[in-house]
Formats: structure tokens, C-alpha cells, sequence
């Protein structure tokens, strides 16, 4: 059995409390201790570093079937492993749609062989994620998948999402949802305002998203299902979400790095690289959600890394696809805005990209560092000045709008399963 | 400006963010064209052996039309570039290839109307990008009109029309009347007249008021004031124009708002309406004119109705615009 022994760094894990430099023992694909004095014939020196549970990206677009030309599972899991992600959930809405036993199967075969980050998969609610019968969800369920979604679009037809939820529910798995009511975003490139006025584009807006959050929150809450809320961007949905948990109803919700960090002028110029779904929201938003991710109403932070050509992304803003990646820019993102200005502790930034996917998806083996545990572990090197390249990531697509930004902080190594699936040269 | 910023002010893309000066300039620019234009015998030599393109990507007969009159008068070379309603999307040409052949075409001022807002702005960027890696000089690009954000040459057109007529803008009260949220000339027209100390008020039902509307109103200092008003009777009373604009009847059915009739029963310009507006008060229109939904066929052919002097003007503000796009000819000293 390997072993691999990751010597002197500042082990950071919520879960037991922990906060201390200290070493690991892995073995085989196990964490076997965690102390002083360990030893193995691989070593990883991280003196100066953070040792942490492996970090979980819980929406990532492979785009594998149908979309190779923008991204492979191949290509994904590399770009997740370098970007300190030791495992990945990669969303349904590729051609076909996974909505097929035999889907789930074939992209969590193609995630083992890449070797990069591990993969998970979430497959779609409804058959062909066209919104109109619900999936197989059992059968889905026993091919592997973890969780149910038809991202990309919300799901229109109130009684399929309630079905879907109540079969969800006595399955223990969550729903995803996307949430944004489709007749009011119809059209829309990107957060309605005045800066939309200004730019002559059609604006898709914040009562969009509240409105679908606070139906899927009642569905769910009849249903008595874990709904989980994506890429969470505005107030209103905020408030909705804390209502609920207060509440005392099973809801989670993410918000991406760059709806933490940017805000709608970055589409002052067109550029179609900050076109996005749900859209950079205002500055008042911004604000709300870096609050409630410090705060707990936001659980998980999530990439919703979408690779998309550079071709389709040189047409007009209202033409070019939405979307932008994420996988290898979002912790040194988040470490410069976020943990650099004490906005959020150490703690919590385990918290928000390991912990809280972990739980959320059912992982017990994950989000944490306790002997028995998957050896999941990200390395970071909290003072490593870089700036963003395109040119050099792992994935195939370059749709950043944080090309050449200065960042502090970045995955020094990534081991997944035990394996060094990625170290810094 | 930097040099490197210099091929960029060469561009006429929209008025939004322009100077009150600047605006002014253009305007000065015209009414000289205007008086050239007139004494002499042919065609002005501004842009003898330089080429225009007229690049458009969306239908227009009119503004297409007047673009080329106006290179003609300035004895430029005109070639034209349709691609009907077929978009570059469509056709697998990407924005950027566009922009790419723009410079090889190798004409030195393109007029470009594109169904996309923002569609000339990234050309133009990708163009002066281009010549930072090597080009001395690229060619000007004018917005001949780009989704539903800008259409500089027709706002020009109309302040001039109404510059000329009352020999002022600042202070004067303008009505802009129809579907403001959708419409470029509005835009244009809102960012222009402001900026010169025009009031504005827009006339439109609520769901032809765009969100967040404050923005179309100059930041310049001394600006006029823009408000919103849903009672056309009451808006005109204080008016010195009315600017109707074209109902957009191929919008009129997907997007809510009220149908080509009830537009025209609640809001539309009739004379009965008008004979509440004062006597001096004078009325616009854009063109193309949907007779009897946004104005009264009689109103559009009366003494109050400057439209006829729009179109008119619009030559000359448009070769206003060329003569200052054109890329310099070469060894003129980069005078443009």
C-alpha cells in the first residue's frame, strides 16, 4: 500500500477543530493519522502552507458528452485538480443529457480514468432535461449519481418539480435547482438596471431569481426534501433562504466566486466573458452575498465553471453563450478578496469549499481530515503571488473575465485518493 | 488622450458619456457642411480618393441611403456591405472576423448598423487593437444604429433640425414619445439633448419605460432635466418639440406593452391633442412614419412638422460625421 506523508503544514479542519501545523499520514487512499513525527517514503514538505480536506467544486460544467469541443471530462478534472479541487460534481446538461443509468455510469467511468479530481455526478430531474417528465430518479440514483438537477434552465412545470422532489426525498438525495423564473428572464443578457438601459441590452432581473427561489423553498418544504440553491446572486433570495433555514427547513445554497467579486460593470464594455446566468447583479448584491458568506447563510461556494469556446465567445454580447470558468481561478480569488481582507477566516474558507459540498451531497468520508477519512487533501500556499494566464490552464477553454488580474494564494498540490493528482512545479 | 487612444476618438459610436463641447462641435460642423453644401456648384472634395463602406447588417433603406448621399457629396468612393436580416451569427462570420475584414476591405470610414447593442464598440476595439500592434492608422467607424442602445447620427440630426429652428437647445422642452425601452434614437437622443441643457420628457406607457431610466440622462454639468410622464395631454402643454418615435410593429408582439391601437388611443399624437400645446411648439419623427398609430397623418404634413427638414439635415450632419471618421489621407500629416 502507498503511503504519502505531508509533512508541517498548517492542518486546517473544521470538522474536528483543529488549527494547528501538524503532519499527515496517508495510506493506501485513506487518511491514517493525523499528529506529529509521521513519516512514509513519499513526502510532501508543506512548511508555510495550508493542509486542508480536500476542496469540492459542487457545479462544474464538463460539458462531456456532446460538448468536447469546449471541454473533456478529461480536461476538467485536470483543470479542477490544479485549481486545488480534489473532486467535482459535473452537471447534467450535456448532449445527451445524463438522465440514464448508463450515462452516470460512463462519466464516473471516464472521471476515474482521467485522473485528475475525482468526479461526482448529478443527472437530470427531468428526461432530456426538457422540463416535461421526470427522470428515472431511482435508477439514476443507483447508477451513482448524488444529487438531481436540470441547471441551466429552471424547471417551469410546478407539479414535475414537486414529484421530483418527493421522490428525491425518499431517495435522501438533494435537488439542485437553478432558479430563475424563466418568463421574466426571456431574453435578458444581463442584470436589468440601469446599466442594462445604458447598454442597450435586455435585462433579466433580481425578482427573477427570489421569486423561483421562494417557489422551490415551498415545493421543497411540501415535498420534505433537501433543496440546495445554485449560484445564489441577489438579496431577496438571501433573505428567502435565511427565512427558511430559520425556519427550520433543509435548505443549502452556494454562491460563486465571481458573483462575489464582481459586479454587473463588468459588462460595460460588452464583454461577453462576464456574460453570465444568473448575471453579475449589482453592487447592493454583491455586498448582501459576501455578507452571507461570511455570515453562514451562504453554505458552499461553487465555480459553475462553463467552458465555452473562443469563438462563440468573440460574437456579440447578446449572441455569445453565458458562461465563464472557474475551476482554476476560484481559490486564489477567494484568498485574495475574501481571506487576504479578513472578510472570511481560514476556517470558514474550508468551511464554504470543502465541508459544507460534503455535506450537502452526502460525502461522510469527505470535507474532513480524521483517520479513516478519503484522502482528499488540498495543499495551499497562502503568499504564492500569480497572475491569472489563460493561455496557461489545464482546461481547454480561456472564457475568464480575470485574465491578467494580480491574485495572493493558490493549490500548491492537490491529492486525490492518495494519489498526487496535482503539485506546483 | 494617449496616441495609442488616438484611432479611437476618430469613431463616432454613440453620445453617451460625449461632452456638451463636443456635441456642439459636431453641431457647428454641420451647419458649416450645410452652408458649403449649398454655394457650391458640385459635389465638396473632403474625402475625394478615399473610400466609405456602408456595412449593414440589419434592413434600412433610409439611413443607408443618406450615408451614401452624404459620401458622394463629399465626392468619397462608396461601397456598400448587406447582409439583410441574416445575422453574422448565422452565417458562422464571428464579430471579430467582421472587424478583421473591415481592415482588410481597406475603405477609410465604415458605417456599421448591427442588430446587436454594442456590436460597433468591439469592432472598434478590436480595430484599434490591431493598430497598436503595427497600423499606423485605422479607419473611423460611425454607428449607423446598433440594437436598442445608440443611433448618434439621427440624434445628431434632430438636435440640429431643432438647433436651427430655435437657434438654442439649452432650456428648450422636448417630448419623446413611444417605446423608449427598445429604441436607440431615444437613447441617442436623451444623452444628446440633456447634455446640451435640453428638458426631456419621455411619454410611454409603463412597459415601454426601461428599468433604471435616470441613466440615459447626461452626467455633464448644467444638463437639462429628464422625466417620465404617461399623459401625453399633459406633457405637451409646456413643449417646444414633440419627437414621436416609429412603433416597432414586429415588437409589438412578443414583448408586453399595449397593441398598435391602444398606443395610438391612449398616447398617440393626434391634432386634437396638439391643439393643447403651444402655438411654436413643432413636432419630429424619425421615419419611417406608421401613419395614425404614433401621429396623426395631417400633423406629420402640417407647419408644425419638421420632418421633412430632418430628413434634409440628415445629409449633411451625416457628411459632418465622415469628413471627421475618415482616416486621414496618407502623408496628410494625420489632419483629419
Amino acid at each position: 500500500m502507498s503511503e504519502l506523508a505531508i509533512r508541517g503544514g498548517r492542518v486546517i479542519d473544521p470538522a474536528s477543530g483543529r488549527d494547528e501545523i501538524a503532519d499527515i499520514l496517508i495510506k493506501g487512499d485513506r487518511i491514517a493519522e493525523v499528529g506529529s513525527g509521521l513519516k512514509a517514503v513519499d513526502t510532501i514538505d508543506a512548511a508555510g502552507l495550508w493542509v486542508v480536506p480536500g476542496l469540492i467544486d459542487m457545479h462544474v460544467h464538463m460539458r462531456e458528452p456532446g460538448g468536447e469541443v469546449k471541454e473533456t471530462i478529461r480536461t476538467a478534472a485536470a483543470a479542477a485538480a490544479a485549481g486545488g479541487f480534489a473532486a467535482v460534481l459535473a452537471m447534467p446538461n450535456t448532449a445527451p443529457a445524463v438522465d440514464k443509468g448508463y450515462l452516470v455510469k460512463y462519466i464516473l467511468s471516464e472521471g476515474r480514468e482521467a485522473r485528475g479530481a475525482e468526479v461526482l455526478v448529478a443527472a437530470a430531474l427531468s428526461e432530456q432535461r426538457l422540463g416535461e417528465r421526470p427522470a428515472n430518479l431511482s435508477g439514476l440514483a443507483r447508477a451513482g449519481a448524488v444529487a438531481f438537477t436540470d441547471d441551466g434552465d429552471e424547471v417551469r412545470d410546478s407539479r414535475l418539480m414537486l414529484a421530483c422532489m418527493k421522490e428525491a426525498a425518499r431517495l435522501g438525495l438533494p435537488v439542485l435547482v437553478h432558479a430563475e423564473e424563466p418568463s421574466l428572464v426571456e431574453g435578458g443578457v444581463m442584470n436589468e438596471g440601469g446599466l442594462a438601459t445604458k447598454l442597450g441590452l435586455a435585462g433579466r432581473p433580481a425578482i427573477a431569481e427570489q421569486l423561483a427561489v421562494v417557489r422551490d423553498l415551498l415545493l421543497a418544504a411540501e415535498a420534505g426534501c433537501h433543496v440546495h440553491v445554485q449560484h445564489v446572486s441577489v438579496a431577496g433570495a438571501l433573505r428567502a433562504i435565511a427565512n427558511a433555514k430559520g425556519a427550520g427547513q433543509r435548505v443549502s445554497c452556494e454562491a460563486t466566486p465571481h458573483h462575489l467579486v464582481l459586479n454587473e460593470l463588468a459588462c460595460a464594455e460588452y464583454d461577453t466573458n462576464a456574460k453570465v446566468n444568473p448575471p453579475l447583479r449589482c453592487e447592493a448584491d454583491r455586498r448582501a452575498l459576501v455578507k452571507a458568506a461570511a455570515d453562514g447563510t451562504v453554505d458552499a461556494l461553487a465555480t459553475d465553471h462553463a467552458p465555452h469556446t473562443a469563438e462563440e465567445k468573440a460574437l456579440e454580447f447578446d449572441a455569445a453563450p453565458s458562461g465563464m470558468i472557474g475551476l482554476e481561478t476560484a481559490v486564489g480569488i477567494v484568498m485574495t478578496e475574501l481571506v487576504g481582507p479578513n472578510v472570511i477566516t481560514p476556517g470558514r474558507f474550508v468551511e464554504l469549499l470543502s465541508r459544507a459540498p460534503a455535506r450537502i451531497l452526502g460525502l461522510t468520508d469527505g470535507g474532513h481530515l480524521a483517520p479513516g477519512a478519503k484522502a482528499h487533501v488540498t495543499v495551499i500556499d497562502p503568499k504564492a503571488e500569480w497572475t491569472v494566464d489563460p493561455s496557461a490552464m489545464k482546461s481547454k477553454a480561456r472564457n475568464t473575465p480575470f485574465a491578467g488580474r494580480a491574485l495572493r494564494g493558490r493549490a500548491a498540490a492537490t491529492i486525490v485518493d492518495g494519489r498526487v493528482a496535482f503539485a506546483l512545479s | 488622450v494617449s496616441p495609442a487612444d488616438q484611432p479611437r476618438s476618430r469613431n463616432l459610436l454613440g453620445l453617451q458619456g460625449m461632452t456638451t463641447a463636443a456635441i456642439t462641435s459636431y453641431l457647428d460642423d454641420t451647419r458649416k457642411m450645410k452652408e458649403r453644401a449649398r454655394k457650391a456648384k458640385g459635389p465638396l472634395e473632403d474625402l475625394a480618393g478615399r473610400t466609405c463602406c456602408l456595412m449593414f447588417f440589419e434592413p434600412s433603406t433610409r439611413t443607408m441611403q443618406s450615408f451614401a448621399t452624404s459620401a458622394r457629396a463629399l465626392s468619397a468612393e462608396v461601397t456598400m456591405f448587406t447582409a439583410g436580416a441574416t445575422s453574422s451569427t448565422v452565417k458562422g462570420e464571428t464579430l471579430l472576423d467582421t472587424a478583421t475584414n473591415l481592415e482588410a476591405i481597406g475603405a477609410d470610414v465604415f458605417v456599421v448598423r448591427h442588430r446587436s447593442s454594442g456590436a460597433q464598440h468591439l469592432m472598434a476595439k478590436r480595430l484599434a487593437a490591431m493598430a497598436r500592434s503595427g497600423e499606423a492608422e485605422t479607419p473611423g467607424i460611425i454607428n449607423g444604429g446598433d440594437g436598442c442602445h445608440e443611433h448618434p447620427t439621427q440624434a445628431l440630426l434632430d438636435m440640429f433640425t431643432l438647433y436651427e429652428h430655435f437657434g438654442k437647445l439649452k432650456g428648450l422642452n422636448v417630448v419623446l414619445l413611444g417605446d423608449i425601452k427598445h429604441s436607440r434614437v431615444a437613447r441617442s437622443n436623451a444623452w444628446g439633448l440633456t447634455a446640451c441643457g435640453a428638458n426631456l420628457t419621455f411619454v410611454a406607457p409603463t412597459a415601454w419605460i426601461p428599468e433604471g431610466v435616470e441613466a440615459l440622462r447626461s452626467n455633464a454639468s448644467g444638463a437639462g432635466d429628464l422625466s417620465v410622464s404617461h399623459d401625453i395631454v399633459d406633457a405637451i402643454r409646456d413643449a417646444d418639440a414633440v419627437m414621436a418615435l416609429r412603433i416597432q410593429k414586429e415588437r409589438l408582439a412578443g414583448e408586453p406593452g399595449p397593441p398598435g391601437a391602444a398606443f395610438a388611443a391612449e398616447y398617440g399624437l393626434t391634432a386634437k391633442r396638439m391643439a393643447h400645446a403651444k402655438e411654436s411648439c413643432v413636432v419630429l419623427h424619425p421615419g419611417p412614419i406608421n401613419r395614425g398609430v404614433e401621429i396623426d397623418s395631417a400633423l406629420a404634413d402640417s407647419p408644425r412638422s419638421l420632418i421633412l427638414r430632418q430628413v434634409a439635415n440628415g445629409v449633411f450632419v451625416r457628411m459632418a460625421a465622415l469628413a471627421r471618421c475618415a482616416r486621414p489621407r496618407r502623408g496628410a500629416g494625420g489632419k483629419p
